[in-house]
């Protein structure tokens, strides 16, 4: 059974204006650590919302853990954790309240012991009996992940968890979600950080425009363009353009390679043109470049 | 194996009801002074200063003085007040500032939403409603003829403002649009409703009007339970209140359930 199931959906939210998901149709196998990756307004909140049940779907349905998300949408929002992406909380209660409250929504009570773990493992400890609004952004943030967990899911999706979170807790959240993931929970992640998402996820699929333009593992995606790339630093850039390099800063150049032994007939031809190296770096793929590749060419 | 998940998640659905109408409870006890405090004294200034300057002078039923008129008038009125605001203002702020995605999100039927919003706002209603009995009954030495009726009137009259108080706080995007409502609805039908004296005292053309305004029914009823004597019949007033309850329940129930203006 799969975690997630999109089964073409479309959403247009004005009958006047484009459609913000046209024709989505995905599955998420259970245990993956997915990543939902598209520029600004390509849909991924909005797909987040229909599996949610926010958004009802123009067309098409979708279920988690195999419940329709409109027909069973009580067994299917049981499944599902979901940390949104605007910033919101209730201004009345502690951390610890809302914790509690969150929970019991879900039908579950008495689990301080789970609760705790949670606000350790956020660096919450020490503020769960602040009030919610004495909290900074990022602290409100961890709040709202929180929150998400806080009836233990099946399924946890991230909208942009990490925006305005220091570093420390980027670090913490990612180890503790990756716990989560290994104890067999399926995790599904949007996120502008792409080197996060090049990390974490197994496997991912990119959006444009309401579509889905890529989907794969992420091993995959990053050998599918040029994988490698190789930085040289020359005295006499311009000589370089014309073999096929891409100008920096600071007299660097990149050459997008195939394959790590295309290095060496690269250099070769570097010198045979004259063009003495000063210095040289060799760059794994990167998850950014691809991302770049696939929205220029969608 | 389907019995016992069907179990579960009703058990799951009883605690999650529970969870909700508990918060909506703790949100307005934790301000009890602005929320349950706050219309108690206005009820009390209400009566002293009306009280003070009406008793002698007007009689409404025979052994029945000004302020003692005056008390069960006052109570239903904030109650009506009180039980309007707690769901309208839940509401309206939940939308502004985005946290009404919690319970969006979670697994509460738009039914148990309706039910726990609506308790609550009976809850509220009824505390005021006995603050205001208590701080009114040594001054005006106002009895209880018949508790059922004054019980029933206060349940059905603050269920009924729970509920055209959800209709309020979805349907309204701002707080200006949820202040139209209480401005021009229910201030206005409170105002013509008889809280401050007896439908006999007017015009035959006011009278008459004062027959179309719910609010009158339920004063006068609870008027009933407190003297054993009102302008209508409490069964007509019953009816008038009852058959309200159910249009209102059924205009908010469709909203719940249709997701209007909480889900895309
Ligand atoms: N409630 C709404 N009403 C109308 N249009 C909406 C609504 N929500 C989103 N849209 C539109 O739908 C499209 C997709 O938006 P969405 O929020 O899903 O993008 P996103 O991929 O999450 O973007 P971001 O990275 O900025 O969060 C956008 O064109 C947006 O303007
Ligand atoms: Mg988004």
């Amino acid at each position: 059974m799969s975690a997630i199931s999109v089964r073409q959906v479309s959403k247009r939210y004005d009958p006047q204006s484009t459609d913000a998901l046209r024709d989505v149709s995905l599955e998420i196998a259970e245990g993956e650590f997915f990543g939902l990756l598209g520029p600004n307004g390509a849909g991924k909140t909005t797909l987040i919302s229909v599996l949610a049940g926010l958004t009802r779907p123009s067309a098409g349905s979708a279920s988690v853990m195999g419940y329709d998300v409109v027909r069973d949408y009580r067994q299917a929002r049981l499944s599902l954790g979901v940390v949104p992406q605007e910033l919101v909380f209730d201004p009345f209660f502690t951390v610890r309240e809302l914790l509690r409250i969150q929970a019991g929504y879900y039908g579950v009570r008495n689990n301080e012991d789970w609760i705790d773990e949670i606000l350790t493992r956020l660096g919450l400890a020490d503020k769960a009996n602040a009030n919610m609004r004495a909290l900074s952004g990022g602290m409100k943030r961890r709040v709202l992940v929180a929150q998400a967990l806080a009836h233990r899911p099946p399924v946890i999706i991230l909208d942009e968890p990490t925006a305005g979170v220091d570093v420390e807790l980027r670090q913490g959240l990612w180890e503790f979600i990756g716990h989560l993931n290994q104890r067999g929970h399926t995790i599904v992640l949007t996120t502008h950080y792409l080197e996060e998402a090049q990390a974490l996820c197994g496997r991912i699929a990119m959006l444009k425009q309401g579509q889905i333009v890529a989907l794969d593992t992420t091993h995959n995606l990053l050998h599918r363009f040029a994988s490698h790339c190789l930085r040289v630093r020359l005295e006499r850039p311009e000589a370089a353009l014309a073999l096929g390099g891409e100008a920096g800063a600071d007299g660097w150049v990149e050459f997008a390679l195939e394959h790590c032994a295309d290095v060496e007939p690269l250099l070769a031809r570097l010198r045979a043109h004259d063009v003495p190296v000063q210095d040289i770096e060799l760059g794994a793929p990167e998850l950014e470049h691809v991302f770049r590749e696939i929205m220029h060419r969608a | 194996m389907p019995e016992l998940h069907s179990r579960l998640l009703s058990s799951s659905a009883w605690i999650g009801f529970r969870t909700l109408f508990g918060k909506e409870v703790m949100r307005f006890w934790k301000v009890g002074v602005q929320t349950v405090g706050a219309p108690v004294l206005s009820a009390l200034l209400y009566l002293l200063i009306f009280a003070q300057v009406l008793d002698r002078r007007v009689t409404v039923y025979d052994a029945v003085t000004y302020s003692q008129f005056l008390a069960p008038g006052l109570i239903m009125m904030s109650v009506l007040q009180n039980a309007f605001a707690n769901t309208s203002s839940s509401l309206i702020q939940s939308k502004i500032t985005g946290n009404i995605i919690f319970i969006l999100l979670s697994p509460i039927s738009w039914q148990s939403m309706f039910a726990a919003y609506t308790l609550a706002a009976i809850l509220r209603g009824l505390l005021v409603g006995v603050g205001v009995l208590l701080v009114a009954a040594p001054l005006t030495h106002v009895g209880v003829a018949a508790p059922l009726w004054v019980l029933v009137f206060a349940l059905l009259a603050s269920a009924l403002m729970g509920a055209l108080g959800i209709i309020a706080g979805i349907w309204s995007d701002k707080f200006d649009q949820l202040a139209l409502f209480q401005n021009f609805l229910i201030m206005p039908l409170t105002m013509l409703s008889g809280v401050f004296y007896s439908l006999h005292m007017l015009p035959p053309f006011w009278q008459q009007v004062s027959h179309f305004n719910p609010f009158f029914y339920m004063i006068d009823g609870l008027r009933y339970g407190f003297f054993g004597q009102s302008d209508v019949s409490p069964w007509l007033s019953l009816g008038v209140t009852a058959a309200c309850l159910v249009l209102v329940t059924a205009i908010a129930l469709r909203m719940l359930a249709s997701g209007y203006k909480l889900r895309t």
